[in-house]
């Protein structure tokens, strides 16, 4: 087995006096994505804001490659090619759809997607390239969101409750196109409310239950029992 | 005919004002700071420009070569190493600091200058005038001056609008966290706004000292003169503040038409007008 790109060791993460998370290790290999499954409060948000550099941690705590990258800002993080689609799409408001996606490229990365075959993804945003991203449907915001993140040909990309607030019929056509968008070598971490869902494009999953991790394992070795005890701790 | 030259001279006038508000709208805009200090840095640049002009031997107009890449360059030191410490959510730490700021300016310059008024000489350019038929005259220093005011709000608005600079100023101003996911630098970007800020205060302040005498004591009411037009302009927009500089120029010249004792009552007067019916000032800047 290959060393994993990613790997949280140990890692605590606090709001000032707040504890959100308690030891937590995770590791992801490249190519597979991961579920990351849990409660309100159950520390998800706050794990991914750490992996972004958003949340300060001890420099070894988060390894990239195996170098250690926990106290690094957010933007050198995005830098070495961690991405992110943040829970609730937050758009710039101030940015039309088309500089919201030319935002997220602007780390220079270079890769497979740009403006172009974003548009190619989700035709849709083409026809709506010069509108200011706050006139789009929920829908089609999250579609910016996601183009955004996949801008800076990102290595590991992690998608922040993508289904949250979103008719049904939408959160299938964005989880259609996910294969395509994690095809091409990339990783992806998936957070979700919707387990069904987040499972079903998964290869491993991690459950949060109050700051700690309460199961891991592949999909297919864990069964429903292992995951409801896990998820509400009874 | 008086009338008509009051409200010309007032246009032109506003044009200052305008030079003394962007840099002031232009870094609210981006990290929601409010410097007070920003009179003072104008002040400072207008010494600049008489030191550089008195040991150079330079046209004030030249030495703004040299005057703007040094304030800019000191905006952004400034940025980096003082001011972005003071942002945060609460709104106080940066006008405490920016007021201890102008504090230390108008000592500093007392202390080096002396309290004597200072003007910086123009030659010909300060009585030069083109006749507009009817008796009016526009001098065409002050056309230059507001030439250089729609100028530089031309280019921010250019900045801010069409190049990568300025979408990284909306993104950061937007929703800074997010930004930072971008690989945008909060600190560079607050820096290099800055800098914008403080070579637009360059300009505005070898204007001024072309324009009047001043001393070290004069920044607050620049200040002041700033705060009105981006107030009467509605935040946020730039073009709006060369409105509300043209608004406070035309109120003080037909108040000094009226009454001279009256030119900066009138002024205020009209900048309280528009606060009362108009709180977020005439153009504000239409988003959530």
């Amino acid at each position: 087995m290959a060393d994993p790109i990613l790997k949280i060791q140990n890692l605590d993460a606090y709001y000032g006096d707040f504890q959100a998370l308690f030891g937590v290790n995770c590791e992801v290999n490249k190519g597979e994505i991961i579920a990351i499954i849990g409660a309100n409060g159950a520390g998800k948000t706050t794990l991914m804001r750490a992996i972004t550099g958003l949340l300060k941690s001890d420099p070894d705590m988060v390894q990239w490659h195996g170098s250690p990258v926990g106290a690094l800002r957010a933007d050198q993080v995005a830098r070495l090619g961690i991405a992110m689609v943040p829970e609730g799409r937050q758009l710039f408001p101030s940015l039309s759809v088309e500089e919201n996606l030319k935002i997220g490229g602007q780390v220079g990365r270079s890769g497979a997607w740009s403006v172009e075959t974003v548009f190619e993804l989700f035709p849709i945003l083409k026809e709506r390239r010069n509108v200011p991203s706050t006139s789009l449907s929920g829908g089609q915001q999250q579609m910016v969101a996601i183009g955004r993140a996949l801008m800076s040909n990102p290595d590991l990309l992690l998608f922040d409750e993508i289904s949250l607030g979103l008719a049904p019929i939408i959160i299938k056509t964005i989880y259609d196109a996910l294969p395509n968008i994690v095809g091409d070598g990339m990783t992806g971490i998936i957070v979700e409310q919707d387990i069904a869902k987040a499972l079903s494009v998964s290869d491993r999953v991690y459950c949060l239950q109050e700051g700690r991790v309460s199961l891991e394992g592949s999909v297919k070795s864990i069964s429903r029992e292992d995951i409801s005890h896990a998820y509400f701790g009874v | 005919m008086d009338w008509v030259n009051a409200v010309l001279q007032g246009v032109l006038l506003g044009g200052l004002y305008a030079l003394f508000a962007a840099g002031l709208s232009l870094i609210f805009g981006v990290m929601r700071l409010v410097n007070i200090a920003h009179g003072d840095f104008i002040v400072l640049a207008a010494f600049l420009g008489l030191v550089v002009t008195t040991t150079l031997g330079m046209h004030p107009l030249a030495a703004l070569a040299i005057v703007v890449p040094f304030m800019a360059l000191l905006g952004y030191v400034l940025q980096r190493c003082i001011l972005n410490q003071t942002l945060g959510n609460d709104i106080l730490p940066p006008l405490l600091v920016t007021f201890g700021l102008s504090v230390i300016i108008q000592n500093g310059l007392l202390e080096i200058f002396t309290a004597n008024p200072q003007k910086l000489s123009a030659g010909a350019l300060e009585t030069a005038s083109i006749p507009l038929g009817g008796g009016l005259n526009a001098g065409v220093l002050p056309i230059l001056t507001f030439a250089a005011a729609v100028a530089i709000i031309a280019f921010l608005q250019w900045i801010f609008y069409r190049t990568s600079l300025g979408r990284a100023f909306r993104a950061v101003s937007d929703n800074q966290d997010i930004a930072q996911l971008m690989g945008l630098n909060k600190s560079h970007i607050f820096g290099l706004a800055m800098a914008l800020s403080m070579a637009v205060i360059a300009i505005a302040g070898i204007f001024l000292a072309v324009r009047t005498s001043f001393d070290p004591s004069v920044g607050p009411a620049r200040l002041i003169f700033g705060f009105e037009a981006v107030i009467i302009g509605g935040l946020g927009n730039l073009w709006g503040t060369l409105i509300g500089g043209i608004i406070l120029g035309v109120s003080q010249n037909i108040g000094a038409q009226i009454n001279p004792g009256w030119q900066l009552l009138a002024g205020h007067i009209a900048f309280l007008i528009v606060l009362a019916v108009r709180p977020r000032g005439l153009f504000p800047r239409v988003d959530g």
